[in-house]
């Protein structure tokens, strides 16, 4: 669908027709001290061929290094008919457009992830994307306390999993609007709950629970879930997707099964890109889906009796519940949300299953041969999925520094999060075992 | 447009309330409000024994379409919900007057009934609308 914006004389007639002189004056009500007149830093405008320059030296920087960072994005392989398709003209779109008349294939492409993504988070209803894995748990909170009214503290308990950059996002959304984030006490040998020091009777509105954990562990989410429960709280998991090809949906967690299930879509065909975009997931139990934030697409019958798809529930979103809305988030993400959706199709669950025993095959050879270096064990006991941290007798930095030199990312520095020298590492399916071998032996050198 | 029952008072937000005998007070949302929202599909209600303050808001009605919150008319505490709304909000549309009541409160004081409108002033208020 093309997009056509106004033209001038369209701007005019509509300045004239609301008795506004200039887009200027439609920004008056914003006092003068709020304002910036002029945008500092951004330089003067380039043209094509200087920016094109531009980014491709910027982009060679990157390099093609050898990566074992994780936290949180996941380097997996993307089939090369993933981008291809999801870069068609039918589908190169960000946005969900209104129109059902008109996007039929776009609302069948987000159906279509929203069934693939509520079968591998085993709840009922998804909606059609988030920003990313870290603004979704802001949102989760947020929908937590509209979902269990009961629960007035605003108090939302976190596992000692969750990904920290996770919970300063979480506070920066939604702490000036009286949520408070708290974590659950940890036990120092596993990394996960301490289930002995846990306070019964804080009325928490929701309980966060990331699996696998943020330092790679698992935790027992069967028993944290039923404590959660049992406290009054909604329970919201944090998962990655590939991690669900192996490990238990969240919808069957405990002896109801998580509430709100989110997480970072990423791994699901879409590359690393330093950083983003990115896309975030959300699922949850049908008792839930008006408080849901986001749109949702659902399959209807036209007046022919045709299957058709349309949005659905928008009485919850902005254009029509204005400033009581459940969110402000529309779609923006739909890009990625269509990547993933091929990506997921392309490799059906047979080839998650695959991708996902192949990145904890890796990490196991890589864990095990980087700890029989001198100086180097896990920070943690017990299992894991394809990510592990690791504790060093020495300093983190000059050791990634010093594979850095060799063209390889040895792993995600944590030692503030842990409070000693670790570092997280991750092997995907994309290493091999020469890969593997080679940066276990640059890894006892650095070491030495 | 049906006629507005007799024995009730109306707001100007298209509420409608039930003296009832034991001193509690049934609210609803009148025919005007319901055949404009169209359809219903959902009703939020309060949870009982929340307090509310004359003009809070209190629940909300939403069709396809559209959303609505109800206003609580007078200040006082819920003391029931129509539970059945759940499964079937459309009786608001049927029955706006009987089987499609929202909410019960006990109200905390007296009700003054000048700041609210009688049969005939709610009629004038549709027809003005009409107009």
């Amino acid at each position: 669908m093309p997009f056509i914006p106004h033209t001038e004389k369209d701007t005019l007639e509509m300045l004239a027709a609301i008795g506004v002189d200039s887009i200027e004056d439609l920004f008056d009500e914003i006092p003068a001290e709020l304002r910036i007149d002029q945008l500092r830093a951004v330089p003067e405008a380039h043209n094509e061929m200087e920016v094109s320059r531009f980014m491709r030296d910027r982009a060679a920087m990157d390099g093609t290094p050898l990566c074992f960072i994780g936290a949180g994005a996941y380097e997996h392989h993307i089939p090369a008919a993933v981008w291809d398709i999801a870069t068609r003209g039918e589908f190169y779109s960000a946005y969900t457009p209104y129109q059902a008349e008109a996007s039929q294939g776009t609302l069948q492409t987000i159906y279509e992830y929203q069934t693939m993504i509520t079968g591998l988070t085993g709840l009922d209803v998804s909606n059609a994307s988030l920003y990313d894995g870290a603004s979704a748990l802001a949102e989760a909170a947020l929908m937590s306390v509209r979902s269990n009214r009961r629960v007035k503290t605003g108090r939302v308990l976190l596992a000692p999993g969750v990904n920290p950059v996770y919970e300063q996002v979480a506070v920066a959304i939604a702490g000036s609007q009286g949520l408070t984030f708290e974590r659950l006490p940890s036990d120092p040998t596993s990394g996960n709950v301490a289930f002995d020091q846990l306070d019964d009777g804080q009325d928490p509105v929701a309980v966060v629970i990331q699996q696998p954990s943020f330092p790679g562990t698992l935790e027992d989410v069967e028993r944290l879930t039923d404590w959660a429960h049992a406290e009054g709280a909604v329970v919201v998991a944090i998962v990655n997707p590939i991690a669900l090809a192996l490990l238990k949906a969240p919808g069957h967690w405990g002896e109801q099964g998580a509430d709100i299930a989110i997480g970072e879509g990423q791994p699901l065909g879409v590359p690393l890109s330093s950083g983003g975009p990115y896309f975030g997931f959300m699922t949850c139990k049908q008792k839930h889906v008006r408080q849901m934030p986001g749109r949702i697409v659902g399959r209807t019958t036209d007046l022919d009796g045709n299957p058709g798809f349309t949005l659905t529930l928008q009485a919850r979103e902005q254009h029509i519940r204005r400033t009581k809305a459940t969110s402000n988030i529309c779609t923006n993400q739909g890009l990625m949300v269509t990547a993933a959706t091929i990506y997921m199709s392309l490799l059906g669950f047979a080839g998650l299953v695959r991708v996902a025993e192949s990145s904890h095959a890796n990490t196991t050879r890589l864990v095990e041969g980087l700890c029989t270096i001198k100086g180097v064990r896990r920070l943690y006991e017990g299992p894991y999925f394809h990510e592990v941290a690791l504790q060093l007798d020495c300093a983190v930095a000059p050791v990634l520094a010093a594979l850095a030199d060799q063209n390889i990312l040895g792993g995600f520095d944590v030692s503030t999060f842990a409070g000693c020298n670790a570092l997280l590492v991750c092997a995907t399916e994309t290493k091999t075992t020469s890969d593997i071998d080679k940066t276990i032996s640059a890894f006892a050198d650095a070491m030495a | 447009m049906s006629e507005l029952p007799g024995d009730l008072l109306y707001t100007n937000d298209h509420e409608w309330l039930r003296r009832e005998d034991d001193g509690s007070v049934t609210i609803g949302i009148t025919d005007h409000a319901a055949s404009s929202l169209g359809d219903l599909v959902y009703v939020e209600l309060p949870e009982v024994g929340q307090d509310v303050e004359s003009g809070g808001e209190m629940a909300v009605v939403e069709s396809v379409k559209a959303a609505s919150d109800v206003y609580a008319p007078i200040a006082g505490s819920v003391a029931a919900v129509n539970e059945g709304l759940a499964d079937d909000p459309e009786k608001i549309n049927a029955e706006p007057y009987d089987e499609g009541w929202i909410v019960r409160m006990q109200p905390s004081g007296d009700i003054d009934e000048s700041e609210l409108m009688s049969p005939d002033a709610y009629q004038q208020l549709l027809d003005d609308l009409d107009d």
